[in-house]
């Protein structure tokens, strides 16, 4: 039985920052649920206070029927959580790492092999090997499989492919959908804006606010703007030469292309952008209208000044 | 409770997987155990003597003989003048200058008052009084060869006569004196340093992040990681005693099983503070500098190179918060002495009062959420 997360109002202040503001989430059960978000943008806080490691300043959670504050004994036996720093034994072999943690829990690999299997069986090859000397992404599949190996109804991975290579990367997603499968509610934090097309919902993240939560589709269908994407043979002095136009935080650059968000009839502002980038002396523009992605969405819901 | 079971064998897991861990925790006390105690002595040898003397005659050479004779004397030169002989010792070649006076023989014999001068370089303050306690013991010694021969009949020149004896070491031997000692302070620094260290280790990796979110209680966390050292702390102790008996032939006065339990509990106190270090350190390094300020005052506070009964009072009352003065008094009485518990019972009860108050507090504090 997957469990639902409902967090309500929560604030954290340290010291010198306020890491979370007033946030409020619903989370169904069984969900891939993402946060997508710059550093410091407040995921890590949060996770940290849902897996009770920390306690908010304000504010009410719940994780399915317990209270995130007052059951954290119950909580810490029914969730996994993998933090984003690699926190397993550097001098324990895989297998001893694994086998260390059910224990604790009072389990074995055996037991719950069919839960951790897709993971484990891609690093069981390497089982007597020490996990310091593991790949980042043989690493993060390790503490994939320890946070799962109690068989927990929620699991909460905090930027797990943070630093591992493209293949690994993907590797890991797909993983993770076939736990979805098998009845996990999946919290998953990532910098990476295009990770967030695979979740089935995502929270925008910055400075502590979450910024919008949506499918990643319903986020892309609520984009109001259009992209124009500019390329020319002088890509190096594009960019500060379109912030010369009008909208300097709306330009940005976007794989092989500058993206322009405008709000303007497409056909009429791109000539005008052609005219303008010929004076400056560029050389074989291309200017054409595409699809708004998923972090042209983000980008803009970042950048868009704060309403009061 | 299971629970603790698994983290210690993770513990002694990780203890044997570290190559570098091992040989530190078990050979290195040895080795330390061995090299201290033959160089921790107060015992001199060849101290540089100048002679400077004025008489010549059999009775200023037979003095002069007394001290080269000595295996605690190397005999620098003999000089003419005082000032000759004061000139070597500022130069460092000197360390004593015996300045036998013109006339000594016939004052002797006279009976008048005959005089010798002892000057000591006192530059090493604990050193300038054992030399200058040879030097004494030595011309009391001829004096009273000089008194037997003169007037056999009557040994009235010296009416008091003093039988010296040194109960509990009666050679005045530095190793029965240093050895118990040394292995106190060897125990304690394994315990404290692997015990603070070890926790703070688990801080610094963020390892302690992923044992946090386990269901594992902080009683189970503690336990899982004092027992360890503690096993070792009292392994490495064994090892020691056994090296005191074999190597420095040290007997043992009394009961070795007394003073192993007395250590057992003793540990608990030093691994508690250990704990206690680790509360307050984030990073290994703070760590080492915290254990170290508390080891390096509780050492040489504790009564192991000087004695405690010369210390300031304020020092002897800090010394009642010490948890190395009162071990190394207890274990100084069970080996030297052999006493028995109830010699012992006083401080005994104190340590282990100690041993449960700060493994309270250190518990206490100790948080899984931060």
């Amino acid at each position: 039985m997957s469990l639902a997360v409902t967090i309500n109002n929560i604030s954290k202040s340290y010291p010198t920052t306020e890491a979370l503001k007033n946030v409020s989430l619903d989370i169904k059960a069984n969900e891939l649920f993402g946060f997508i978000g710059p550093d410091g943008a407040g995921k890590t806080t949060l996770f940290r206070i849902l897996t009770s490691l920390i306690l908010p300043d304000k504010g009410t959670g719940s994780i399915g029927n317990f209270d995130i504050i007052k059951n954290y004994r119950d909580i810490r036996k029914v969730v996994g959580y993998m933090p984003g720093r690699f926190s397993l034994y550097g001098d324990l072999s895989v297998e001893e790492n694994l086998q260390f943690y059910a224990r604790l829990f009072k389990t074995s690999i055996k037991e719950n092999y069919d839960l951790i299997e897709d993971v484990y069986q891609q690093i069981e090859p390497f089982k007597k090997r020490r996990a310091a000397d593991l790949s980042g992404g043989m690493k993060q599949k390790l503490a994939l499989s320890c946070a799962l190996i109690h068989k927990p109804q929620l699991i909460i991975l905090d930027e797990p492919t943070t630093g591992v290579d493209a293949i690994s990367r993907k590797e890991f997603w797909a993983l993770l959908k076939k736990m979805q499968q098998k009845d996990i509610t999946i919290l998953v934090s990532t910098p990476y804006m295009d990770e967030a097309a695979l979740c089935d919902r995502v929270a925008l993240m910055q400075e502590g606010s979450v910024l919008t939560i949506d499918s990643p589709d319903q986020i892309v269908n609520n984009f109001s703007g259009k992209i124009l994407g500019i390329k020319t043979d002088h890509m190096h002095p594009l960019l500060y030469d379109l912030q010369q136009m009008d909208h300097p935080n709306q330009v940005y650059r976007f794989g092989a292309f500058v993206h322009l968000v405008t709000h303007e009839d497409t056909a009429a502002y791109s000539k005008k952008i052609k005219t303008f980038l010929e004076k400056k002396g560029h050389d074989n523009i291309v200017v054409e209208e595409q699809k708004a992605s998923i972090e042209d969405c983000f980008l803009a819901l970042m950048n868009k000044p704060e309403t009061p | 409770m299971r629970r603790i079971r698994y983290i210690l064998q993770k513990e002694f897991l990780q203890i044997f997987r570290d190559k570098a861990l091992l040989p530190i925790i078990i050979i290195i006390p040895i080795i330390q155990l061995v090299v201290l105690s033959y160089t921790a002595t107060y015992e001199i040898k060849n101290i540089r003597l100048v002679v400077v003397d004025q008489d010549h005659t059999p009775d200023s050479r037979a003095l002069t003989r007394e001290f080269t004779g000595s295996p605690f004397y190397k005999l620098e030169g003999s000089l003419p003048n005082y000032a000759q002989a004061f000139h070597l010792m500022q130069k460092g070649t000197a360390d004593q200058i015996l300045v036998i006076e013109p006339h000594f023989e016939k004052n002797l014999e006279t009976t008048k008052k005959a005089s010798v001068q002892l000057i000591t370089n006192a530059i090493n303050g604990s050193a300038a009084g054992v030399m200058q306690g040879y030097g004494v013991s030595i011309i009391n010694g001829f004096h009273n060869n000089i008194q037997i021969e003169q007037h056999p009949g009557q040994a009235k020149g010296l009416p008091i006569q003093t039988d010296t004896s040194y109960w509990y070491n009666p050679e005045l031997n530095y190793f029965t004196f240093m050895v118990p000692g040394i292995l106190v302070l060897l125990v304690s620094l394994i315990g404290l340093f692997l015990s603070s260290m070890n926790i703070v280790k688990e801080k610094e990796l963020g390892t302690i992040t992923q044992l946090n979110v386990t269901p594992i209680n902080k009683f189970e966390f503690i336990a899982g990681k004092l027992i360890p050292f503690w096993v070792i702390a009292m392994a490495d102790l064994t090892v020691g005693l056994l090296v005191a008996r074999f190597w420095f032939d040290i007997h043992i006065a009394g009961n070795p099983v007394l003073l192993l339990f007395v250590t057992s509990v003793y540990m608990v106190l030093i691994l508690s503070f250990g704990l206690f270090i680790s509360t307050m350190a984030q990073t290994m390094q703070q760590a080492m500098f915290i254990s170290w300020f508390f080891l390096v005052i509780f050492i040489l506070m504790s009564g192991l190179f000087t004695p405690i009964e010369s210390m300031p009072a304020w020092a002897q009352e800090f010394n009642r918060i010490n948890p190395l003065a009162y071990f190394i008094k207890i274990n100084r009485m069970i080996m030297l002495k052999g006493s028995v518990f109830s010699d012992i019972r006083n401080e005994f009860f104190i340590l282990a009062g100690y041993a449960i108050a700060m493994l309270g507090f250190s518990t206490l504090r100790y948080r899984k959420t931060s």
